[in-house]
């Protein structure tokens, strides 16, 4: 039987029109909208330009990556990963290869994990770059727009020499990372990380004290911290509203613990204090990138990836003398790795928030279901909570704030 | 003979107007991309110098649509009532003085005897009125074409439109009125020719700052272009215009930019006139007669204008540079409860200044300072306390 699939009206998303008021108007915002930051569709119930009702409506950027990963091998979706939010792929990748790295108790390496932490808090350097630049740019300050993206072009320049790839990087896996840093990697981190800090300070002369900026983001979008904590919301989001919720603090992970760095705090959750909150984040993601910066050099030469070779590959020159090895390389590449039948929550915090990934394992090479908590889906919800009784204009700066990624929300 | 004078004239400036306005996007284009650290367009031509040619080519070539539920006649005449009034504000600027009598001293004549300048269309008695009129037709086109498109974006920005007109068209007559107040005069000649001195950015620095935000708003550039607001109303209430109909919306809006530069520079910047101009001209004709004295007095003073219009555009471009849109509802309470009360102020201490100080040079001094004081009490009562900044839940390592 052919499966029809039903779009709904924007009536049947909003609803009846709030008591009292029957000459509203129902526009419909997106998918194909310049603010929506993707293809979001928002049905919003409008009385003159003051928003009564908001429904978010997704799905149009839907890839099935949960289900793609059913029928993969755990080592191949490893790729689909980078796929979902597409502003921080590196905090995707070592969200899905910590669940199986939990699963199978698969030790990693010092420095390995060392070059993780530091590439995902450049990472969130990058996406939080990418954020500013279209949250400006929706308020119509379009100069900060290129500038954030100018410094973002130094970052995607150190993932390019470490894996490739400047956006699709697929560098954590299972056990470690996928190859070892290229020898001119510690010089230029250092050139990128110790330039971007100064160019922070310019965004904040552009916009924190720009009067026309206070007026657009000051009490505009507010949610207290109750609230948000029911919505669920998480990450910078949630931080905005005064709760002190960080991943990297709360459950370390990649040895966090042993990092110095302070969790910025809002005090009224408006788009402001979210504003804020991402500006000292990516300070804070600098100073742990310098730490681990100086660990790196203090490590030394040593491996990336475990040994335990029923997770990572032979080296080349064993496998043309080692009959094991030799084994090993062919089972990995030909059926994969087989975790323990069980099932395993791993959350990061990625530059949206809690990332989380749920993997459930039958013992067999591949995954039996793979789910991912997805920050940007959550943090949506409370988007209606914020907007309602806003302008127009507000709701498009304060859901620029939440800072969505439609490929997260969709996966 | 003077019939043909004034078509050729209305021809060359409609032309000379359009051109600028062609220029003047190749012109934000590159200093846009310069100040955003890019390199903006320079493909066509040297230095992207036939860039507007290939964007009119461009427009020109598109499919011309008209939406099945627009109101199709109101929806095609709409530009056209756009760009015939940002075209006829021109009639009555004073570009230059190029007395075609050959007598360059008599741009310097009050009575404007024997002065034939063919760099101003006309000299009427009610100049002023006649830009303050029909600047705000200007606004018929833009709302019309948002009722008309049968849009729902469309018609929020034509309501945005005529919401900011009210609010800002008192504060820009309250501006231009204190002009005329200290020149007493309607006429735009004379009051680029009583500019010789001091010019009128002195006397009427709190009316200048007035007519630069509501003029800003008028022609909606940013920090006021919520009428067309790309990121909230997806274009406004050129949504549903395409092809040649919006170009010709586009044409409109920055004609009027050019246009109230214009104004601003004849109001407060003394028009053409530049200190050192009269005794060129003399110069000028003593040394080598009468016409090349009075051809040169024209072509200089012209630059000068262009000059001075040049530096505004600049500023409008820099401002769109940098500052993010404004709000609909503080765009009015800026209007309404800041920029009309010191439009009205400043109507008062014109007029008081001007009555208890005698003097034109020292009336201007004493309204520029009292100008300023205002400026700076109304910058402080309007300053919002500082949002309190974010705390940081310290956390030390663990090793």
């Amino acid at each position: 039987m052919a499966q029809t699939f039903h779009v709904p009206a924007p009536q049947e998303i909003t609803g009846p029109a709030l008591a009292g008021k029957t000459d509203t108007m129902v526009l419909n915002m997106g998918p194909h909208h310049p603010s929506t930051h993707g293809v979001l569709r928002l049905v919003l119930e409008l009385d003159g330009e003051t928003v009564l009702n908001v429904a978010p409506d997704i799905g149009f950027l839907h890839t099935g990556i949960e289900k793609t990963m059913e029928s993969k091998t755990y080592q191949k979706a490893v790729v689909l990963t980078d796929r979902m939010d597409y502003l921080a792929p590196l905090s995707n990748n070592l969200c899905y290869a910590l669940a199986i790295e939990k699963l199978m108790q698969v030790e990693v390496p010092e420095r390995a994990q060392v070059v993780r932490v530091m590439l995902t808090e450049l990472q969130r350097v990058s996406s939080h770059l990418v954020w500013l630049a279209t949250h400006a740019l929706d308020l119509a300050a379009m100069s900060v727009f290129l500038y954030a993206f100018r410094e973002r072009e130094q970052i995607l320049d150190l993932f390019e020499m470490v894996s490739g790839a400047r956006m699709m990087t697929s560098y954590f896996r299972v056990g470690g990372l996928a190859y070892p840093l290229p020898a001119d990697f510690l010089p230029t981190a250092a050139a990128c990380i110790e330039s971007l800090g100064p160019r922070i300070d310019e965004y904040e002369d552009l916009l924190t004290n720009n009067p026309l900026w206070l007026e657009r983001t000051v009490d505009v979008g507010v949610i207290d911290a109750e609230a948000a904590v029911a919505y669920g919301l998480s990450g910078a989001n949630l931080r905005a509203s005064g709760v002190n919720y960080d991943v990297r603090t709360m459950t370390p992970y990649s040895g966090y613990e042993t990092y110095t760095f302070d969790v910025p705090l809002g005090r009224n959750g408006d788009t402001f204090d979210r504003y804020q909150v991402r500006m000292a984040e990516m300070r804070e993601s600098l100073k742990i990138a310098r730490q681990a910066w100086q660990r790196l050099g203090e490590l030394g030469p040593g491996p990336i990836m475990t040994d335990d070779r029923k997770v990572a590959p032979p080296p080349k020159e064993e496998i043309t003398h080692s009959m094991e090895s030799l084994i090993h390389h062919f089972k990995l590449w030909t059926e994969g790795y087989k975790p323990p039948r069980g099932d395993v929550y791993v959350s990061v915090e990625s530059p949206r928030g809690a990332l989380g990934c749920y993997l459930v394992s039958d013992g067999s090479p591949k995954p039996w279901r793979v789910h991912f908590r997805a920050p940007s889906f959550v943090n949506l919800q409370g988007l209606a909570h914020m907007a309602r009784g806003r302008l127009v204009a507000d709701l498009i700066a304060l859901t620029a704030s939440l800072d969505p990624v439609l490929g997260e929300v969709d996966r | 003979m003077d019939l043909l004078i004034l078509v050729i004239q209305c021809f060359v400036i409609t032309l000379a107007v359009t051109g600028g306005f062609a220029y003047l996007t190749l012109f934000e284009r590159r200093v846009l991309a310069r100040l955003q650290n890019r390199v903006g367009p320079n493909r066509a031509g040297p230095n992207g110098f036939l860039q507007p040619i290939a964007d009119a080519v461009k427009l020109f070539f598109k499919e011309d649509i008209v939406p099945s539920r627009a109101d199709k006649w109101v929806y095609l005449v709409a530009p056209a009532m756009a760009v015939i009034p940002a075209l006829i504000i021109w009639a009555v600027i004073p570009f230059g003085c190029l007395n075609i009598n050959w007598d360059y001293a008599a741009c310097f004549n009050q009575s404007g005897a024997g002065l034939h300048n063919i760099l101003q269309i006309a000299d009427i008695d009610v100049g002023v009125l006649y830009l303050l009129a029909i600047t705000s037709i200007g606004v018929y086109g833009i709302t019309l074409a948002g009722w008309a498109s049968n849009s729902k974006y469309s018609m929020l920005g034509s309501i945005r439109s005529s919401a900011q007109l009210i609010s800002y068209e008192l504060a820009l007559g309250c501006a231009v009125l204190s002009v005329v107040m200290t020149y007493g005069t309607f006429s735009t000649r004379l009051i680029v020719l009583q500019q010789g001195g001091l010019w009128g950015v002195v006397p009427q620095i709190l009316g200048f700052s007035l007519f630069l935000v509501a003029s800003t708003a008028e022609v909606v550039r940013a920090p006021f272009d919520l009428v067309e607001a790309e990121q909230e109303l997806a274009g406004g209430y050129t949504t549903e215009y395409g092809s040649m109909k919006f170009a010709l919306f586009f044409m409109a809006e920055y004609i009027k930019l050019i246009a109230v530069s214009a104004i601003a520079v004849t109001f407060f910047f003394g028009g053409w006139r530049f200190p050192g101009l009269e005794t060129l001209g003399r110069g000028m004709t003593e040394l080598a007669g009468p016409v090349v004295g009075a051809l040169v007095m024209g072509i200089v003073s012209l630059a000068a204008f262009l000059l001075k219009v040049l530096f505004f555009l600049f500023l409008s471009v820099w401002v769109r540079a940098s500052w993010p849109r404004m709000r609909y509802d503080r765009l009015m309470t800026f209007g309404w409860k800041w920029l009309l009360p010191l439009g009205l102020l400043n109507i008062v201490y014109t007029a008081v200044v001007f009555v208890l100080v005698p003097g034109q040079a020292v009336a201007s001094v004493v309204l520029c300072g009292v100008g300023l004081i205002t400026m700076g009490v109304a910058a402080g009562l309007s300053r919002s306390a500082r949002p309190a900044g974010i705390v940081k839940a310290a956390r030390v390592s663990g090793d």
